[in-house]
């Protein structure tokens, strides 16, 4: 039930429906649980609801620590 | 996004791991609450190494269709059994849960009713716009995750006035249990790894008790490798700082004070009940029912659904121990032969997020290290 992985938005209709590409598969999703979503973004879709969005700013530091570990460890 | 799963940054990150348990002197028992940690854990092969590395993993109650006791399948399945010109929509893994009574999977439906399976309750309010001939009731379990989805739609039904729709829930809260297993003292755990998605919509002050009253340490995971591993370190670092808190590791995805639309939502049509668990019993105010207001799009209340609670299990399951922590699968004697996939006999071998069905998916990798 639980799609782990984030999808990007591809479209937003008037009543907050729209579609999202997951993986290659374009799936129907509700977007009312979110506000200001627009096409682009990347969400975390649970039984047909996008339930929140990505933020790329700590999606970057979390890589960078997950680089900085192996960094240290291989020293 | 590849150093989310990159197996050198994996061995970096279990030899901090290994070298902070060293420090320690002492190995260290960290529950994953939510199944879908428990499928990256053991899909990834990272049980034993993290074992060497000084932590022993244990699965919690993180599974919907596990937790939900048998009584309330078999609610459903008189439904489908005994009602005509019924549809029954479903999330997939709730069909196939063994009772006393059979499964949904392999019920005879009553004249012209059916069962059809569904992946959003939104997809069974459709049915019911579409089918206004006859009932639909959408028939769902879920935590925190899933709740507002169900929530969304209820108020839709009312909003449009679908007067054929209604569902049969199993909606349940994370910290309550969490509370319970702590209070039940039966698992020695260490630290908590919490769960990523329910964190999405809740936040992470409502695991703030869990370091405050019971001195538990804690990290909201993600669901790559490496954000487990993350997690499990930074719980490491609370307990060599004797300094329990809520720290989160799933950045990315978790705002600290959760998704405050899907939380409007879940309090503005659903209200807190005591509710039986399978295995961890009844706990208070751990489960959600619709409030009064709503009460017509509620399947027990409209078709006065009798859910005698207590005593369903089938005799011989050993779930219930599983989902407190007490054994690990294969410690069960059903696990891999009266007990499989493609035969299930309990629901921890149901659902993917099932603790029985992940140990035998993964297995052989497991004896592999």
């Amino acid at each position: 039930m639980c799609l782990a992985i984030p999808a990007q938005v591809t479209e937003i209709d008037a009543d907050g429906r729209g579609k999202i590409d997951y993986l290659g598969t374009k799936v129907k999703v509700d977007f009312s649980l979110l506000e200001n979503i627009r096409p682009g973004d990347w969400v975390i879709v649970h039984a047909g609801f996008a339930i929140t969005r990505l933020d790329e700013e700590e999606a970057r530091e979390t890589l960078s620590l997950l680089r900085e570990i192996a960094e240290a460890q291989g020293e | 996004m590849k150093e989310l799963r990159d197996g050198s940054i994996t061995r970096a990150l279990l030899g901090q791991i290994k070298g902070k348990t060293s420090r320690l002197g002492r190995p260290v028992r960290i529950m994953e609450v939510c199944g879908t940690h428990t499928m990256t854990i053991h899909r990834y092969g990272l049980k034993v190494p993290l074992e060497e590395a000084g932590v022993d993993m244990v699965s919690g109650p993180g599974c919907p269709v596990c937790i939900t006791p048998n009584e309330v399948h078999e609610a459903c399945l008189d439904l489908v059994t005994q009602k005509e010109n019924f549809i029954l929509a479903s999330f997939g893994d709730m069909t196939r849960v063994p009772t006393r009574k059979g499964s949904l999977q392999t019920a005879v439906p009553a004249r012209s009713s059916l069962l059809k399976i569904v992946y959003s309750p939104e997809e069974a309010l459709a049915l019911a716009r579409a089918h206004a001939d006859k009932e639909v009731v959408f028939f769902g379990a879920g935590f925190e995750t899933t709740i507002p989805a169900i929530a969304v739609t209820v108020k839709r039904a009312a909003a449009e006035r679908v007067g054929n729709f209604s569902t049969l829930t199993a909606l349940w809260l994370i910290p309550p249990a969490l509370r319970a297993i702590l209070l039940a003292g039966e698992t020695s755990i260490s630290g908590f790894l919490y769960p990523g998605h329910v964190s999405a919509i809740i936040g992470l002050e409502p695991y703030r008790f869990i370091a405050e009253e019971f001195g538990v340490p804690g990290a909201v995971a993600g669901f790559e490798p490496n954000d487990i591993l993350l997690g499990i370190s930074s719980v490491l670092d609370q307990i060599m700082e004797e300094r329990p808190d809520v720290r989160l590791e799933y950045g990315r995805v978790v705002n600290p004070s959760g998704n405050p639309v899907a939380r409007a939502v879940m309090e503005e049509m659903l209200e807190p009940r005591d509710a039986l668990w399978r295995g961890l019993g009844r706990i208070p105010r751990s489960g959600l029912v619709l409030k009064d207001s709503y009460r017509a799009y509620d399947a027990r209340t409209r078709y006065g659904l009798h859910v005698s609670e207590g005593s369903g299990d089938l005799p011989g399951c050993r779930c219930g121990e599983v989902l407190r922590g007490l054994i690990s699968p294969p410690q069960c004697p059903l696990f891999g032969k009266a007990c499989g996939p493609d035969s299930p006999f309990g629901p921890c071998m149901v659902s993917f997020e099932g603790a029985c069905f992940i140990h035998h998916k993964y297995k052989i990798k497991q004896r592999m290290g």
